[in-house]
C-alpha cells in the first residue's frame, strides 16, 4: 500500500504542472473554441513525448504506466489543454495491444498525427461522435465483431457542441481489421476501461480547479460587509462538493492503479471511477457557478469553460443512464428476464 | 501507488473472515434490545489480542499482550466487521478508551480501566453531551469540584450510549467557569458504580437504546483523572482522534446493499418480473455500490496515513460525512422499492429478511447527528480544507 505519488511521478508532475500553467492558459483555451483543439499546444505537447508516454520503449514510447500518464491527464484537466491527449495515449496503447505492426504505430506516435479510438460501436459503417474525432488522423473502433483501424484525413472541424469538444462523426471506409471476435471485444473492454480511468482523473482535476475558482471567489467578493465566503450557506455548499471531488480523485486513482495491476475488479473500476468523477466535478461547477453569482454566468468568467466541459466527459461514452445499466450487467448479472 | 493491503494484512483478513463466519450468528445480529455489542463475540476477538493488536506495544501493561498487530491489519478487521454488520459499538468505544488511557493516563488508569477493557472484560462509554450542549461540547456544565485529593461530581450527561453495560463513563466535566469555555474543562474516567450514579435509559427511533446518566455528589480519587487539570480539551481532542480511526463508520452502507440485493433477486414486482430486472432497481444498486467504493477509497487513505504516522483529521470528517450522508439516501431509495413490504417490522412474520432494511433505514439518520453532525463537519472542512473563514453564525 503506497498512496501518494512516487518521487518520479512527482517529478513529471512538477514538470507538467509548469508546461500546462504556461501553455495552457484561459486565453488559448478560449481561443481554441468552438473546435476545441490548439494545433500549436499538440506539437508542443507531443515534442515533451507525453502523448506517447504510455507505450512501450521497443516501439517509441515512453515505456510508462498509466499512473503516469494519469499524472499528466490531470494538469491537463486543471486547465482545459484543448488537445486530445486521453484519446490519443489511449488509441496508441489500443493499437499496440491488438498487434498493430511496429512500423505503422511508430509512425503514428512519433509524429504530430493524432489518433482516437471510438466508445461506441460504428453503425452502418460510420463511428458516431467519436471524442477527437474531429482532428484524428487514425480512428480505432469496433465494427461489428471487428476492431477496426480507419486512416482517414481529419475533417478538422466539429459540429457545433456545448463542451467545446473536437468531435466528429468517421466514415470508416477501407478500414484495416486488427483484431476480430472475443478478442476485439476484450480488446476495446480494456481500451474503453482506460479511456473511462483517465477521463475520470481528468474530470476530478476539472472539478477540483472549478472548486478552487469558487472559493478564491468567495473569499475575494464581499457583500453586507462581509466576504460572501464566510456565509455558512456557502461554506456547506463548497465543503459538500469538495468531499464529493476527494473521494472521486481517490476512485479515479484506485481504478488507475487496478488498470495497471490488471486487477479482476479494474474494468468495473474504471467505468464508477467515471461516473462518479463526472458526476463529482458537475457538482463542483455547479456549486462553483451558483456561487460567483451573476459573474459567474458571464462568459468572461472561467466557470463556465469548465461548466461545459465536465457535461462533455459524461456523455461523450452514451447517457449516465446507459453506463448505469451496462454497469449492473458487469455487477449483477445480465437481465435474466425470469420470475422466482 | 498502491491500493493493495500487504500480504500479511490480507492474510489476516482472511482470519477475520473466517472468524466472522464461524462467530455470526443470526443471535448476534439480533440487536432489538437496543444495544449494538455482543459480548461473545466481543470476548472472542480479545482473546485473539484483537482489541490490543495495534495498541504500541511500549504502551501496552506487562500481562496484557497483544500489540503485534499493525495499523492496517487494524483497519482490515474494522473493514470486515462493517462489512459483516457486526454489532461492534462496544468495541469501538472500548479500543478509543483504552487507547486515550495508554497515551495520557497514569498507571493506575493503564492498569485499572486500560487492561480490563483491552482484554474484554468490560466495557467503556463517552460522556461528552450533556442536555445543553452536544455540538458546542465545549460548553459542558457537569461541575467537577476538588476536594483535598478528592473530586466530586455534580451534573447530568445526555446520550451516554452503552453505560447500562460499561464499567466506566470517560466523563468531560467543568472544573473552573471563570475561563474561556476551552479552557476550563478536565477528563476523568468515572466508575459507573460509584455511590451517586443514576442511568436512566433514552429509548431512539432506531433500535439504538441510550441513556441520561446523572452524577449527585460523585466523589472519585484524583487518580481518575486523565490529563491536567482545566487539560480536558486536549484529552477530547486525542478522543476524537482515536474515535475517528477505530469506529469506522466508513461501510454502513455495505450490509445493506448486500441485503438488498439478495431481495431484488427473490422479489417479484405486480408484473411478475424479478426486482433485479428493473432498470431502475439495477441503477440506484449500482449506485450505491458506487458510494460504497467512493468510502473504500477514503477508509484506505485514512488508514494508510493513520500507518504512515500522520494524524488524519479533515479526512476521517470527510470520511464520515460521506459515508453517513450516502447511507442515509441509500436506505431511502431501498426501502422505497420494497413498498408496504418494506413497512414490515423484525417480529412480523412477513417482514423481509427479518426486516433488516427497515432496521437500516430507522438506523441511517442517527449516523448524520452522532459523532460530529453532518452540518458540524460541514463546518471543519469549509475551514480546515478550503480554508475559508470561521463562518458567520
Ligand atoms: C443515538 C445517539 C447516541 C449518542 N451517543 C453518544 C455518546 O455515546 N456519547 C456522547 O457524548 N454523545 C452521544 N450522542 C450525542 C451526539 O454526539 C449529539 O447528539 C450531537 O453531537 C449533536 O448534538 P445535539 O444533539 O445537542 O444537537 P445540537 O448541537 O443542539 O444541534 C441541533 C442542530 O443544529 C445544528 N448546529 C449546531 N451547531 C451548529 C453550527 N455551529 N453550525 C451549523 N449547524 C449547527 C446541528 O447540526 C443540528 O442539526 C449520541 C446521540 C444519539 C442520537
Amino acid at each position: 500500500m503506497q498512496l501518494a505519488l512516487t518521487p518520479d511521478e512527482r517529478a513529471v508532475q512538477d514538470v507538467f504542472v509548469a508546461f500546462f500553467t504556461n501553455e495552457s492558459p484561459p486565453e488559448i483555451v478560449r481561443a481554441a473554441e468552438p473546435l476545441g483543439f490548439d494545433a500549436e499546444l499538440w506539437a508542443k505537447l507531443a515534442a515533451t513525448g507525453a502523448p506517447s508516454m504510455a507505450l512501450p520503449e521497443s516501439v517509441g514510447g515512453g515505456g510508462a504506466d498509466l499512473a503516469a500518464l494519469a499524472v499528466v491527464v490531470e494538469e491537463a484537466g486543471r486547465t482545459l489543454a484543448p488537445v486530445p491527449l486521453i484519446e490519443h495515449a489511449i488509441a496508441l496503447r489500443l493499437a499496440h495491444a491488438a498487434d498493430l505492426d511496429a512500423t505503422t504505430l511508430a509512425a503514428i506516435a512519433s509524429s504530430n498525427r493524432i489518433a482516437a479510438i471510438a466508445l461506441r460501436p460504428a453503425v452502418g459503417g460510420t463511428a458516431g461522435l467519436v471524442p477527437a474525432g474531429a482532428v484524428a488522423d487514425v480512428i480505432l473502433v469496433l465494427d461489428g465483431t471487428d476492431l477496426v483501424l480507419a486512416e482517414v484525413p481529419a475533417p478538422a472541424h466539429a459540429p457545433a457542441n456545448t463542451a467545446a469538444a473536437p468531435l466528429a462523426d468517421r466514415p470508416l471506409g477501407g478500414a484495416k481489421v486488427l483484431a476480430t471476435g472475443a478478442k476485439a471485444a476484450r480488446l476495446i473492454a480494456r481500451a474503453r476501461a482506460e479511456w473511462f480511468a483517465l477521463t475520470a482523473t481528468e474530470a476530478a482535476a476539472m472539478g477540483r480547479q472549478v472548486l478552487q475558482l469558487g472559493v478564491d471567489y468567495v473569499m475575494e467578493r464581499t457583500q453586507f460587509g462581509v466576504p460572501v465566503g464566510s456565509f455558512q450557506a456557502v461554506q456547506h455548499g463548497l465543503a459538500d462538493a469538495s468531499v464529493r471531488i476527494e473521494g472521486a480523485t481517490l476512485l479515479a486513482q484506485r481504478a488507475v492503479w487496478a488498470l495497471d495491476a490488471d486487477r479482476p475488479e479494474a474494468n468495473e473500476l474504471a467505468a464508477m471511477a467515471h461516473l462518479f468523477c463526472c458526476d463529482a466535478a458537475q457538482q463542483a461547477a455547479a456549486a462553483s457557478m451558483q456561487f460567483h453569482g451573476g459573474y459567474g454566468y458571464a462568459e468572461e468568467y472561467d466557470v463556465q469553460l469548465y461548466y461545459r466541459r465536465v457535461k462533455g466527459r459524461m456523455l461523450l461514452p452514451g447517457s449516465p443512464g446507459s453506463q448505469y445499466q451496462a454497469l449492473a450487467d458487469d455487477l449483477l448479472g445480465p437481465v435474466s428476464g425470469g420470475a422466482s | 501507488m498502491d491500493f493493495a493491503f500487504p500480504p500479511h494484512a490480507e492474510a489476516f483478513r482472511t482470519e477475520v473472515r473466517e472468524f466472522l463466519a464461524a462467530n455470526i450468528t443470526p443471535e448476534t445480529l439480533d440487536v432489538s434490545d437496543g444495544t449494538i455489542h455482543d459480548w461473545d463475540l466481543h470476548q472472542k476477538m480479545a482473546a485473539k489480542g484483537w482489541l490490543s493488536g495495534a495498541v504500541p506495544e511500549e504502551l501496552i501493561p506487562p500481562d496484557l499482550g497483544g500489540g503485534d498487530r499493525d495499523l492496517l491489519e487494524m483497519a482490515v478487521l474494522i473493514e470486515e466487521l462493517q462489512l459483516a454488520g457486526a454489532p461492534a459499538d462496544g468495541l469501538g468505544v472500548a479500543v478509543c478508551v483504552a487507547s486515550m488511557v495508554l497515551e495520557l493516563g497514569n498507571d493506575f488508569l493503564k492498569e485499572t480501566v486500560a487492561g480490563p477493557l483491552l482484554r474484554g472484560e468490560v466495557l467503556a462509554s463517552f460522556g461528552y453531551s450533556e442536555p445543553e450542549s452536544g455540538s458546542d461540547v465545549a460548553a459542558a456544565q457537569t461541575k467537577a469540584a476538588r476536594d483535598g485529593d478528592h473530586w466530586v461530581i455534580n451534573g447530568q450527561k445526555m446520550w451516554t450510549t452503552l453505560a447500562h453495560e460499561a464499567a466506566f463513563v470517560i466523563l468531560l466535566t467543568r472544573t473552573n467557569a471563570e475561563v474561556p469555555k476551552h479552557k476550563g474543562l478536565t477528563m476523568f474516567l468515572v466508575p459507573l458504580d460509584a455511590p451517586g450514579i443514576e442511568i436512566q435509559p433514552v429509548w431512539t427511533m432506531g433500535t439504538e437504546r441510550s441513556n441520561a446518566t446523572f452524577y449527585d455528589d460523585v466523589r472519585i480519587g484524583d487518580e481518575w483523572r486523565i490529563g491536567e487539570v482545566d487539560g480536558g480539551w486536549a484529552v477530547m481532542k486525542a478522543a476524537l482522534k482515536y474515535e475517528r480511526g477505530i469506529a469506522g463508520g466508513q461501510f454502513p452502507s455495505a450490509p445493506l446493499l448486500d441485503a438488498a440485493i439478495t431481495y431484488c433477486r427473490t422479489t417479484t414486482d405486480a408484473d411478475g418480473r424479478l426486482l433485479i430486472d428493473d432498470p431502475t432497481v439495477r441503477e440506484q444498486l449500482v449506485r450505491a455500490r458506487i458510494d460504497i467504493e467512493v468510502c473504500r477509497g477514503f477508509a484506505y487513505k485514512t488508514a494508510w496515513m493513520a500507518a504512515q504516522g500522520d494524524f488524519f483529521g479533515v479526512e476521517g470528517s470527510m470520511t464520515k460525512l460521506f459515508a453517513s450522508e450516502s447511507y442515509k439516501q441509500h436506505a431511502h431509495w431501498i426501502l422505497d422499492l420494497m413498498g408496504p413490504e418494506g413497512l414490515l417490522q423484525h417480529g412480523a412474520d412477513a417482514a423481509p429478511l427479518g426486516g433488516s432494511i427497515e432496521e437500516h433505514w430507522r438506523h441511517a439518520p442517527v449516523t448524520t447527528i452522532y459523532g460530529g453532525t453532518s452540518q458540524i463537519t460541514r463546518n471543519l472542512v469549509a475551514e480546515q480544507h478550503l480554508g475559508l473563514p470561521r463562518a458567520r453564525r
